[in-house]
């Protein structure tokens, strides 16, 4: 197979020195955002500011990699332009593209800068090649990123009717997948990703230490108890262990990371044009970790396809970052439509 | 992420920190902040986020060797505590090898964090910047120890 038609890996930058690490160790792409709510990871102290995107743009297009800037919450009320103006600033900065969600936004986009190419956010929870074809007819999208709830043969229907290119999560933690219209986090704190750019933000998240356990809140709202040896996860209200008829457990889902290296080959066949790693929140360390792992998947299935095989290290390298202490091919391999 | 040396994940044995605890803490303190404040005077550290420890207290506990350091920042500068951890607004505790994969940028701290290896309580918000201030660090070519190598 040739490289030119393997999937692209696309990896998270909540910072500088993460930027680089995905770089270093084999992105063909890098997303990042602003240190503002115009992007859906807009958390206490990530990601970039005017002097560290210049240098991170220059590092990552003077190797000849891309840099996509996630503009993917929806205006506010009464503070459109915040939003205008991040596009302006990518516009300037010569990114590669812009990553966006709110219709609104992508019109402006299109008709203020007709060359700056545009891709469609999960935000944007496209499910269907009509809704892809919209924001392409409309907008002049270029590529979709695909919410993860479509199954692999969903997704390949999608690609054959759509002239978009489709671009698919790879590898991360999972929430309730439901991209763009989950509105449990702002049930919970009045906040969401939508609006601020978070879900469940930490100033509503309280870790509760007692002998033997430590117990998670969420604006108040029990979302978990873990005992000293068990695994913890987010506290996300979608990851919580319920009372639910007298039985306590993952009543929303199961705290599972998603990782495609098992079905890369079938990824690569119907046409996927990207894999999107999640985890701008996460250091660098989990970005190099990741990067390097997938980087080498993706290799071995452009040297030899018919012999690629899952190698153990890399499943080894991937669950240790992982959050939960399983890995899921999540819905793509789902029977259920 | 390490080349060639990695630092393997170990405990030390239990009369280290039986020792540890017994001897005073106030070194450790002042170790911890003097490193810090290199990294405020190198302009390492982002003023917007530092801004936000202002006045606030810290408490690291490296549990298998008894060591503990409290802190503040103030007026531009990290500063040892010498009063009760129990008034810290943020408290980090975990083994000195998960500390030391922190720091070479071996792990990532939600992965301890998730593997319970690395606990954090306090003010959640608060260690979110402190760790994303240290992520965002680029560290100077001064590490040349093994264990700083990535």
């Amino acid at each position: 197979m040739l490289r030119d038609k393997l999937p692209e890996l696309i990896c998270p930058a909540g910072s500088l020195p993460a930027l680089k690490a995905a770089v270093d160790h084999g992105a063909d792409a890098v997303y990042l955002g602003y240190k503002n709510d115009t992007n859906a990871r807009n958390f206490a102290g990530l990601n970039f500011d005017q002097k560290a995107l210049t240098e991170g743009v220059r590092y990552a297009q003077s190797r000849g990699r891309k840099v996509l800037m996630a503009i993917n919450t929806f205006a506010q009320p009464g503070r459109v332009a915040d939003w205008q103006a991040a596009v302006d600033g990518a516009a300037d900065l010569g990114v590669d593209a812009v990553i966006l969600a709110d219709v609104g936004l992508l019109d402006y986009a299109k008709n203020r800068y007709p060359d700056l190419r545009l891709h469609l956010s999960v935000q944007g929870s496209a499910t269907s090649y009509e809704a892809v074809n919209f924001a392409h007819r409309e907008f002049g999208v270029r590529r979709a990123v695909l919410p993860r709830v479509l199954t692999l043969a969903q997704v390949e229907l999608v690609i054959k009717n759509t002239p978009v290119e489709i671009e698919i999560f790879g590898f991360g933690s999972l929430c309730v997948m439901n991209e763009g219209r989950c509105w449990l986090s702002s049930y919970a704190t009045g906040e969401s990703p939508n609006t601020v750019g978070a879900c469940s933000p930490a100033k509503y998240v309280k870790w509760e230490k007692s002998p033997g356990q430590m117990t998670t809140r969420l604006n108040g709202i029990l979302i978990d108890r873990f005992g000293d040896n068990e695994s913890a996860g987010y506290p996300t209200l979608c990851k919580g262990r319920f009372e639910v008829n007298g039985e306590t457990y993952y009543a929303l889902e199961e705290p599972t990371s998603l990782n495609v290296l098992e079905i890369l080959p079938e990824i690569a066949k119907i046409g996927v044009a990207a894999i999107k790693v999640e985890g701008r929140q996460r250091s660098p360390a989990y970005v190099a970790q990741v990067t390097k792992t997938l980087r080498a998947a993706l290799d071995a299935l452009a040297s030899d396809s018919e012999r690629y095989h899952v190698k153990p290290a890399w499943q080894a390298d991937l669950a240790k970052v992982s959050e939960g202490n399983q890995a899921t091919l999540g819905a793509y391999n789902r029977p259920w439509r | 992420m390490t080349k060639g040396f990695v630092i393997p994940r170990f405990r030390l044995p239990a009369f280290v920190s039986a020792i540890g605890v017994k001897l005073p803490q106030w070194p450790h303190a002042l170790a911890l902040t003097a490193g810090l404040n290199v990294a405020v005077k190198m302009n390492l550290l982002p003023e917007d986020s530092l801004a936000l420890l202002e006045n606030r207290v810290f408490f690291v506990e490296v549990l298998d060797t008894g060591g503990r350091a409290c802190f503040t920042y103030r007026d531009g500068l990290f500063r040892p505590v010498f009063y009760a951890p129990e008034a810290s607004d943020l408290t980090f505790r975990a083994n000195l090898s998960a500390f030391m994969q922190l720091l070479a940028r071996q792990e990532d701290p939600d992965t301890l964090f998730f593997n319970r290896e690395l606990s954090i309580e306090g003010d959640t918000e608060l260690g979110l910047i402190v760790k994303n201030m240290l992520d965002a660090v680029e560290w100077p070519q001064l590490p040349k120890l093994p264990i700083f190598r990535h």
